[in-house]
């Protein structure tokens, strides 16, 4: 039985303090002791932002790789081993901003990762300028007259694109998100987990704004009815709706074709053709 | 007897391909070397496209433009290749006027004789067959299985058209056909630049293919996706270049080796990725398949003018290798030795094909698969007690583990980082010293490099130096220079970043021969070598060099 402390490590940690952040870093490392994972069998992946830091604090495999891009690292880590917990741990600016084509794609793909972003509404490490998900309006250090862009609603997109496991976490309610963690790794499919994370350096409201606002999904909530998953994401500034919004029965995951050819070894493990068999391939290529 | 040249032209989607394919295939099994290059239009339908095929006892891998026999599909493609008709040549065409011409409707005559206008490319191998005196056994043997799968009625239909087109041709040629093909026991691999790199890099251990559509690379891309079961290898068409490397590098990473293939615009969005994989020390190998640029450039055509583009790409500075193979032998060859040094010095590979060498068919006596194997570098986790991902060590190789190994833990940042991956910014120590171990693994890479091949230099007194696929090229120009009294050698560069140590004869002079009009290998041989260029031989029309092209610019120049 692994428990929180193994995934403790000693490394500087850089976000401001007090920072949400810390609440997210606190819940997975619960949620990986409640499954019993140990570091060796976890890979975080990342790219660059303050959420981006995420996996160098806590202690496992990582690749924290470039601006956006940590997802088609994170799908080309699990295609080479599938039996890696691979975890995307990525904020607005990353997987909505400079990578939201990838985030599409990945969600079309469906590897059977788990996607977490940090989504504080801006952009944090290059100081406060707006992100996909900043409301239309509000005045941010480039965006000085406001912003005039719309607000991207990233969850109805994953649902409309067939994500199997849409979910929305808040950084301050650290079990509720453990558990969304462990619901969603344990999803078989690519899972995706928005989480609301006020920002108290650059943000605009204050995290009790959150606190006030964040109510946890009712009992009687079904995670299937798509249609109403869909109305649950433009529940935002009166009342925001935490849980798993939208489930359903995995489709087929990626490479789940080739898989079924060669196993479920990791490509290192596999051995090479050898020069007999390359040389029966040369063969066709001689005349008939 | 002699080299022969025959071109086929036609509109796109005409059948160009499909009756140079066979034709190449039918005089290879009839015992004779071929060599055939295409050049086309980036559209689907109509444009003129032509596919050369030279015919030879020996190998001759070079592209020559002038040719002994034009078959035109239309009457408009016989007016614009009827220049490159040598004056004593048969034209084959509907009705295009020509001294020596074999005139032959193939559409008409498909629909009137056999019943269908698709018939038209049977009747067109079957006149080439026919012109060439190649009995219809062995064109059957080729073309027939083609139309298998479609069933009785349409293989019996083809035999029928390639039949007619035999006999139309022999009952024309009179006195102007004067070839004979007799079957010979000589045996060929024919094989292009795409394929001979795919088959390097299964032969290499390589199980993960990420890329997005660019011609002329597609092909790499098609031909593993339909091996994937046999190979074993996941090829997965990303949503853009920039995701095809960055999960090749994600694969890598996970200890898979790793390809991506691509074109020049593809390349540019790769180079972001190819600082990452410099920094995290991911083995990495790139495909380029250069085409004349800039932008979108010239899409089907062929350029060597991304040499200097790839030896820079990438931000900041880390060790990278650039290799350029001379021919799909070679392409296999150094692809197995770009998986096993980018493994060997964690460090991104680029390969230099072009559209000749990537799509070109080349006859290839044997290829000894046994000269290369792959050697893999991954470290054995029981060898440490405290694992470290970056230890600086004296030639800046670290022990490369990959994650869910074992129990150590890997980790990679694209930011400086210690020894263990995390980030750093204690300048003047970690960050310091992780910049000088990236920066030394290429000392020991420089010795792990081949010397660039000679030819002839000895007795020479102008030696022309090329790299990558003009090797073969600038030979024959040598042969036609020495006929005209010229003492000419080469020297022949397959590795071109970083330049092997070498030292260049005395007393020469020395002439650099590139596809590009910037002269950007002479620029790096200058710099490297200190050697002086005497002359310049640069094309940059999209067309392939050529041997008579070579020649004729030297003697335009000295």
């Amino acid at each position: 039985m692994s428990n929180a402390e193994d995934f403790n490590n000693t490394v500087e940690n850089q976000w401001c303090p007090g920072c949400p952040n810390f609440g997210i870093l606190k819940a997975f490392k619960k949620a990986f002791a409640e499954m019993d994972k140990s570091p060796d069998q976890v890979c975080l992946v990342s790219g660059i932002g303050q959420a981006a830091k995420l996996p160098h604090y806590l202690n496992c495999n990582f690749f924290n790789g470039l601006h956006g891009r940590a997802l088609p690292a994170a799908q080309g880590i699990h295609a080479a081993n599938p039996n890696l917990t691979t975890v995307v741990v990525t904020g607005d600016g990353d997987c909505y901003g400079e990578g939201g084509n990838h985030f599409l794609h990945a969600i079309l793909r469906n590897p059977d990762i788990t996607v977490v972003v940090h989504n504080n509404e801006l952009y944090a490490l290059t100081k406060g300028q707006a992100s996909p998900t900043t409301l239309p309006g509000e005045k941010r250090t480039l965006q000085m007259k406001g912003v005039e862009k719309n607000q991207a609603n990233m969850l109805a997109m994953a649902m409309i694109n067939n994500c199997t496991f849409v979910a929305r976490g808040f950084a301050g309610e650290i079990d509720h998100l453990k558990d969304l963690i462990i619901r969603g790794v344990r999803h078989k499919g690519l899972s995706y987990i928005d989480v609301v994370q006020p920002c108290i350096t650059w943000g605009t409201r204050p995290v009790s704004w959150y606190k006030e606002r964040v109510y946890q999904l009712e009992s009687d909530y079904d995670p299937s009815d798509r249609q109403a998953a869909l109305e649950k994401t433009t529940e935002w500034w009166e009342r925001i709706p935490i849980g798993v919004l939208y489930q359903t029965s995995p489709r087929e995951t990626y490479a789940a074709r080739f898989r079924n050819v060669v196993g479920g070894r990791a490509m290192a493990e596999m051995e090479p053709l050898g020069a007999e068999a390359v040389r029966r391939v040369f063969e066709g290529y001689y005349p008939v | 007897m002699e080299d022969l040249n025959i071109i086929i032209a036609g509109a796109a989607g005409e059948g160009v391909q499909t009756v140079g394919a066979v034709l190449s295939e039918t005089v290879l099994a009839q015992g004779y070397a071929v060599f055939s290059w295409q050049e086309y239009e980036s559209r689907i339908r109509g444009g003129i496209n032509s596919y050369t095929v030279r015919i030879g006892e020996t190998v001759s891998n070079a592209p020559r433009m002038e040719a002994d026999i034009l078959l035109a599909l239309n009457d408009g493609a016989a007016r614009k290749y009827l220049s490159r008709l040598k004056p004593d040549g048969v034209l084959i065409a509907p009705s295009e006027r020509w001294e020596r011409m074999i005139p032959i409707d193939f559409t008409k005559t498909a629909r009137k004789e056999i019943g269908k206008t698709i018939y038209a490319n049977s009747i067109a191998v079957g006149a080439l067959a026919g012109t060439l005196d190649i009995d219809l056994d062995t064109l059957n043997r080729v073309l027939l299985p083609r139309f298998e799968r479609k069933g009785e009625e349409v293989v019996k239909a083809n035999r029928a058209a390639a039949e007619k087109g035999h006999a139309l041709a022999k009952g024309q040629c009179r006195d102007i056909c004067h070839w004979r093909l007799p079957r010979r026991d000589d045996r060929f691999v024919l094989i292009n630049g795409n394929e001979a790199i795919c088959l390097g890099a299964a032969h290499a251990g390589c199980r993960f293919v990420a890329g997005y559509p660019m011609t002329p690379s597609t092909e790499i891309m098609t031909f593993l996706a339909k091996e994937e079961d046999r190979l074993q290898i996941l090829v997965e068409q990303a949503e853009d270049e920039i995701a095809a490397i960055n999960m090749a590098i994600g694969a890598s990473f996970a200890g898979a080796r790793a390809m991506t293939a691509t074109s020049g615009g593809g390349f540019a969005l790769m180079v972001e990725a190819i600082s990452l994989a410099g920094m995290t020390e991911t083995p990495m190998v790139i495909i380029l398949g250069q085409r004349p640029g800039p932008a979108t450039g010239l899409p089907t055509r062929t350029a060597q003018g991304d040499l200097l583009f790839a030896i820079h790409a990438g931000h900041g500075e880390f060790p990278k290798l650039v290799l350029a193979p001379a021919d799909p032998k070679d392409a296999f060859h150094r692809i197995v030795d770009a998986f096993n040094l980018a493994d060997k010095y964690q460090i991104p590979v680029i390969v230099l094909t072009d559209q000749l060498l990537a799509e070109s068919g080349y006859s290839i006596p044997e290829v000894d698969v046994g000269k290369s194997r792959p050697v893999f570098h991954l470290a054995v986790p029981a060898a440490f007690e405290d694992y470290k991902r970056y230890r600086i060590t004296p030639e800046g190789i670290s022990p490369r583990l990959y994650p869910g190994q074992s129990r150590h833990l890997v980790g990679a940042d694209s930011d400086e980082h210690d020894e263990e991956g995390h980030i750093t910014e204690d300048l003047g120590k970690t960050a310091l010293s992780m910049y000088e171990k990236r920066l030394r693994k290429t000392d020991a890479l420089r010795r792990d490099l081949p010397s660039p091949e000679r030819y002839g230099v000895d007795d020479a007194e102008i030696v022309f130096i090329g790299w990558g696929s003009s090797r073969d090229t600038i030979r024959e120009a040598l042969d036609l220079m020495k006929a005209a009294g010229i003492r000419a050698g080469s020297i022949h560069f397959t590795t071109v970043w970083p330049l092997p140590d070498f030292q260049f004869p005395e007393e020469k002079r020395f002439w650099v021969v590139e596809s590009n009009a910037t002269r950007q290998f002479a620029g790096l041989l200058a710099g490297t070598y200190g050697i002086t260029v005497s002359g310049h031989i640069n094309r940059y029309d999209g067309l392939p060099l050529t041997p008579e092209f070579i020649r004729n610019r030297f003697h335009e120049q000295r």
